[in-house]
C-alpha cells in the first residue's frame, strides 16, 4: 500500500511540470497574430489576405513561431526582423504616414476651436441683445394703425 | 450686401481644404517612381540608385558600388513569387556567362520574404550569384519596383540601360545585356 502511494506521488511529481509546460504553450495563436500584422506584398492586413502566396508563407512563418512557443510580441519582433517595420499594422512615423497621427489631433483642435468660437460669438450676441433697451422681451407691441385694423377686423366678426 | 463667414464655417472650410490637400499629397506619394522608365523613353540612361544591403542570410553587406566597371543585372525577387521560379535558371546561366568573361554579374535582391524560404529557393535552383536582402524596403521603391520579379540592366558606368518589369527571357538578355559586355558599350 505504501509502495503504491509512493509510486502515485512520483507519477504526479513527474506529470506536474509537463502539465505546467503544456499550459504555457502555445502562448498565442496564428489568428491572434495575423490581426496585428500586414501582408506587405498585398498591402492589406494579413487576416484579409487569404490566397496570396506571400501571405501563405508569412502564415507558415508565424505558425512555426507559435509552435516554438513564442509569445505574440516575440513573433511580431521576428516578423519585423524579416520584413521590416512595415509589417506591423501601424502607420509609419515619417512622410505621408505621419498624417495618420497628426490629422486626428488637428481635427480635434480645429473642431474644438470652431465650437469655442461659435459659443463665444453666441454668448456675446446674447449679452448685446440683453444690454440693448430697444429690444424688449416678447413680441413687439402693435402700433396704432395695427391696433385700429385689428379692432375693425374684430368688429366685423362680432356676432 | 457683404456677409462674413462665421468662425465655424471658416474652421470647417480650412478642415476640408486641408483634407483635400492631404489626400492629393497621398495620391501623388503612392504613385510608383517612373523616372527610370521615363529616362529610357527619352533615350537616356538614369544613374542607378546607390544602395548597400546585408547579404541574404547575414554575414556581410553588398553594394552596387562593388560592381562599378561591370555590367550588373540587378534582379528583384521573392521566394513566394511564381514567375521568379521560371526566370531563376536563366539568370544563373547568364551569371555563369558574365562572370566567366569577367565583364559582369547578376545580383539578386530578395524582398518581402522569409529568409529561410529565400535560402531554400537559392539552394533549390543552385543560384551562385550574389544575393542581398532588402529587409526594410529601402531599395526596391527607389527603382520603382511594384511587382516581382523586376530586372534592371546597369552599364559599367552605373547607369540603367534597360528594365524588365516582369520575368526576363533569353531574348531580353541577348538584346539588352550582351551589347553592354562588348568593349566601349
Amino acid at each position: 500500500m505504501r509502495r503504491r502511494a509512493t509510486l502515485a506521488l512520483a507519477v504526479l511529481a513527474l506529470a506536474a511540470p509537463a502539465g505546467a509546460t503544456a499550459a504555457e504553450c502555445p502562448k498565442t495563436t496564428l489568428s491572434d497574430v495575423e490581426n496585428d500584422v500586414m501582408c506587405p506584398v498585398c498591402g492589406t492586413p494579413l487576416g484579409l489576405a487569404t490566397e496570396a502566396p506571400q501571405a501563405q508563407r508569412e502564415r507558415e512563418f508565424i505558425r512555426r513561431q507559435v509552435d516554438d512557443c513564442r509569445s505574440k510580441d516575440e513573433i511580431k519582433a521576428a516578423l519585423v526582423d524579416e520584413f521590416g517595420e512595415n509589417v506591423l499594422a501601424l502607420p509609419g512615423s515619417d512622410g505621408f504616414d505621419l498624417a495618420a497621427y497628426l490629422v486626428p489631433g488637428l481635427a480635434v483642435l480645429l473642431g474644438g476651436g470652431a465650437v469655442a468660437a461659435t459659443a463665444i460669438g453666441w454668448r456675446r450676441s446674447r449679452a448685446r441683445d440683453a444690454a440693448d433697451p430697444t429690444i424688449a422681451d416678447g413680441p413687439p407691441a402693435p402700433g396704432s394703425a395695427q391696433r385700429d385694423r385689428l379692432q375693425t377686423d374684430l368688429d366685423r366678426y362680432d356676432l | 450686401m457683404k456677409r462674413s463667414l462665421s468662425p465655424f464655417s471658416v474652421a470647417a472650410l480650412i478642415g476640408v481644404l486641408a483634407l483635400v490637400g492631404l489626400l492629393t499629397y497621398g495620391l501623388v506619394q503612392s504613385e510608383p517612381d517612373r523616372r527610370i522608365d521615363q529616362a529610357l523613353v527619352r533615350g537616356e540612361r538614369a544613374q542607378a540608385p546607390a544602395f548597400e544591403l546585408e547579404t541574404l542570410g547575414g554575414g556581410g553587406t553588398g553594394s552596387l558600388e562593388d560592381y562599378r566597371g561591370k555590367v550588373v543585372v540587378l534582379n528583384f525577387w521573392g521566394s513566394w513569387c511564381e514567375p521568379c521560379r521560371t526566370e531563376s535558371p536563366l539568370l544563373q546561366r547568364w551569371h555563369d556567362r558574365l562572370s566567366a568573361s569577367g565583364r559582369g554579374t547578376v545580383v539578386g535582391v530578395d524582398a518581402l520574404d522569409v529568409t529561410e524560404d529565400a535560402l531554400d529557393f537559392v539552394q533549390e535552383f543552385d543560384l551562385t550569384y550574389p544575393m542581398l536582402k532588402d529587409r526594410d524596403e529601402e531599395v526596391y521603391p527607389d527603382y520603382g519596383v511594384i511587382q516581382f520579379p523586376e530586372t534592371f540592366v546597369i552599364d559599367p558606368q552605373g547607369r540603367i540601360a534597360a528594365t524588365r518589369r516582369g520575368p526576363v527571357d533569353e531574348e531580353f538578355m541577348r538584346e539588352e545585356v550582351l551589347p553592354l559586355t562588348k568593349a566601349g558599350a
